[in-house]
């Protein structure tokens, strides 16, 4: 159903439409309006069947979800940022133990210094979490991912973390398209957990593995992840075909055909960099975009295919490691060996940092034109940071 | 579930004070058609109260559901020595998520079994002490304030066991561990630092608090019954002492827990709703002395020279335990 509604918002109705049978949150801006809105259609008794339960902390958020989904419930929760960190061991636990959770990533950096706005890091701090992740391009997008993501969660019996743009995408009010809960249930089968806590058919869940089995066990869990990836696939074709719509899958091309060079990203700054190709096509500028809608697993070879006939690779990225540089540089390097194919990194947007058309534009052509050092931070105030990092330096 | 058959006469189990009881009377352990919910076979010490306990206190959580309930286990190692995979001595539905969020995992199987009409399942959490004075203690108490349908069981052997003995929230003053060594001015663990969970478990006037001992089986039995009775969140405070983290002999487990009781260090008593409603009165008191000795963990007050001033002290905890709980059955 076509609404005017806030992303967040939309996103509580179509994961009411999933019908979980428990949620429980810890409120962390920006995620609180998608955790209100569930805990009121919870309460007015629009979702029977559903527990919500208002827990102490993110630890044991992600820890109820563990007990829920070990029993068998479809479970559902939602953090961002310091919340996801807080969380991470048990985090790890719910990959470890192959529950489907589908959790909600607000995308918040992280402190310190605190700042709530949104970037990437909090994610991609869990890129090795064994969770699989899918990033949002667009509100309509986070909806459809959230229908998705249950569905691929299931089949795999892998938690999945749908990561939306904080404030960027959970607070802005557009139309949505709002799966009922009859179109949900059509594409959504039944969840039939692999392995369920139940008296009646005892298992030890959980138990301490040592070296004999552990690689065995971790090995598994890499191939179950890159089995996933044709489920990505084909969750996002089925959702077409019940849907009508282009949604998920695991990377999304954009006028990449003969462009010479090809703007890598993930989430909703892929919105803004459409507009730009455009008018930079217009102008006559050889350049288009690709989206990664799956970080986790990685779409190597898909990735690989979309490149495989430009000349230069930009990845724009909202989080890096210290020390380094890019974050899913390394993972579009992967793509890339042996291509020829040049690559730059471009980090923008932390903490919230607007990421201007105009910025982007001057970036683009100047490494189109002259080439730009492989590690760029968009519009870093670079005077301020020399002269503090003079002091520092004088003062050690 | 079929019932696990006895391997051995238990003495006592048919008898109370030398008295043949009758069937109804007679423990869980002594019946024939007890199922078993930890099975032998398990990595524990020998002597290891901890394995007692739960035990005994599944065992009764299984009698009293009719086999219908879900077990979520603490790492500790009580986790370690049952489930050394792919062998495991449960027979019961049991989950081990992490060392800190025991409790939040049984509010979570709690919140499905609800979602789904289940209720008819039942949730034990379970785990030393400190996965619940220390590290899950936040959970735990969430779980309480909640009041969701969860029996919590702690078993408490004064230290981190699992990790090589080091000091807990829960270990007692002048206790030696790994991590208060009985070096230095003040040997072992120091006075007035240290939490007693029941006390703080009945500020949140939840249905029911109990602590229990090893060394009062049927006491416990009862308590782990009577506490199946409620619906809502529910605290077992178990006393295990662990022959490992204490230096005692495994033939002394439970003649220690005994003389804690019986000293008044480790009060045995009820609680309802926050209210304090029944302890069980020392039968024949013993001073602390009696308790410490047996112990490697206190020797260090007996030698090289004997410390009358920290065993004093310790007896003024138990002599306020006496007070506080009304241990000695004045009216
Ligand atoms: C987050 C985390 N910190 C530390 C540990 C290491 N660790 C495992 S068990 C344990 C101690 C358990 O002590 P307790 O809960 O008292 O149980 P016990 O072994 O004494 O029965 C510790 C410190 C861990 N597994 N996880
Ligand atoms: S170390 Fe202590 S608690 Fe652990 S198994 Fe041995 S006796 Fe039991
Ligand atoms: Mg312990």
């Amino acid at each position: 159903m076509l609404k005017q509604v806030e992303g967040s918002r939309a996103v509580a109705e179509v994961v009411a439409a999933c019908r979980p049978e428990v949620i429980c949150a810890y409120p962390i801006s920006p995620q609180t309006h998608i955790v209100e809105g569930l805990s009121q259609l919870v309460k007015n008794g629009d979702l029977l069947g559903c527990e919500f339960i208002n827990v102490e902390s993110e630890f044991s958020a992600m820890s109820v979800a563990i007990g829920a989904s070990a029993t068998g419930a479809r479970t559902y929760t939602a953090t961002a940022s310091q919340g996801l960190l807080y969380m991470v061991e048990a985090v790890y636990n719910a990959s470890g133990l192959g529950l489907p959770i589908v959790m909600t990533i607000a995308n918040r950096a992280i402190g310190g210094p605190i700042n709530i706005w949104n970037d990437h890091s909090d994610s991609m701090s869990q890129r090795d979490s064994g969770w699989i992740q899918l990033y949002a391009e667009s509100n309509q997008e986070a909806v459809d991912l959230h229908v998705q993501a249950f569905r691929i969660a299931e089949e795999m019996s892998l938690p999945v973390m749908v990561c939306m743009d904080g404030f960027i995408l959970t607070h802005a009010f557009e139309e949505i398209d709002i799966p009922t809960q009859d179109e949900v249930g059509a594409y959504l089968p039944t969840f039939r957990p692999r392995q369920v806590l139940d008296p009646g058919d005892p298992v030890s869940i959980g138990a301490m593995v040592g070296p004999e089995a552990f690689m065995e066990v971790k090995y598994m869990a890499h191939a179950r992840m890159i089995e996933s990836a044709d489920h990505i696939a084909r969750a996002a074709i089925d959702f077409k075909e019940a849907f009508g719509r282009d949604s998920g899958g695991l990377v999304r091309s954009y006028k990449i055909e003969r462009a010479q060079t090809v703007v890598i990203a993930l989430g909703s700054i892929l919105g803004t960099l459409k507009d730009l190709i455009d008018q930079m096509q217009d102008e006559g500028i050889s350049i288009g975009v690709v989206g990664i809608t799956s970080f986790r697993p990685f779409p190597v070879n898909e990735l690989r295919d979309a490149l495989k006939n430009c000349k230069r690779v930009i990845v724009l990225e909202k989080a890096f490691q210290t020390g380094i540089g890019g974050i899913v540089t390394e993972d579009v390097d992967r793509s890339l060996r042996g291509l020829g194919v040049e690559r730059s990194t471009l980090i923008a947007g932390l903490g919230g940092r607007p990421i201007s058309t105009q910025s982007l534009r001057s970036y683009l052509v100047k490494a189109i034109d002259s080439g730009v050092e492989e590690l760029t931070f968009l519009d870093l105030e670079i005077d301020t940071v020399e002269s503090e990092l003079a002091r520092e330096r004088n003062s050690r | 579930m079929t019932p696990t058959p006895l391997k051995f006469y238990q003495i006592g189990s048919f008898a109370v004070g030398n008295r043949l009881v009758t069937a109804d009377e007679r423990s869980n352990q002594s019946d024939p058609e007890r199922t078993n919910a930890l099975t032998s076979g398990h990595r524990a010490c020998q002597g290891c109260g901890e394995a007692l306990g739960a035990r005994y206190a599944l065992d009764m959580a299984m009698r009293a559901t009719n086999d219908q309930i879900i077990a979520v286990n603490a790492t500790g190692c009580l986790e370690v020595f049952s489930t050394p995979y792919p062998e495991s001595s449960w027979r019961i539905a049991w989950l081990h998520s992490l060392f800190g969020n025991a409790p939040a995992v049984a509010s979570g199987v709690a919140a499905a079994l609800r979602a789904k009409g289940k209720t008819d399942i039942r949730v034990v959490g379970q785990g030393g002490d400190g996965a619940s004075v220390d590290i899950g203690f936040g959970a735990l108490s969430g779980m309480f304030e909640r009041n969701d349908d969860v029996l919590y069981i702690c078993y408490d052997n004064e230290a981190y066991m699992n990790t090589g003995v080091q000091r807990s929230g829960a270990t007692p003053p002048a206790a030696r561990t790994a991590t208060t060594q009985a070096v230095g001015e003040t040997p072992g663990n120091v006075f007035g630092q240290g939490k007693f969970l029941p006390r703080i478990a009945m500020a949140h006037e939840i249905p029911y608090v109990a602590t229990a001992s090893i060394s009062d089986l049927r006491d416990l039995e009862a308590k782990v019954l009577r506490a199946m009775e409620f619906r809502g969140a529910r605290y077992l405070h178990i006393f295990v002492p662990c022959p490992l983290g204490w230096g005692s002999a495994s033939c002394d487990t439970i003649k220690i827990a005994r003389l804690a009781t019986q000293s008044g260090l480790f009060p045995l008593f009820e609680a309802v709703n926050g209210e304090l409603i029944t302890s069980t009165p020392i039968r024949k008191k013993v001073q602390v002395e009696e308790y410490l000795k047996l112990q490697g963990r206190y020797a260090h007050l007996f030698s090289p020279t004997r410390r009358d001033d920290v065993i004093a002290n310790l007896q003024r905890i138990a002599d306020r335990n006496i007070d506080r709980y009304n241990l000695m059955g004045a009216e």
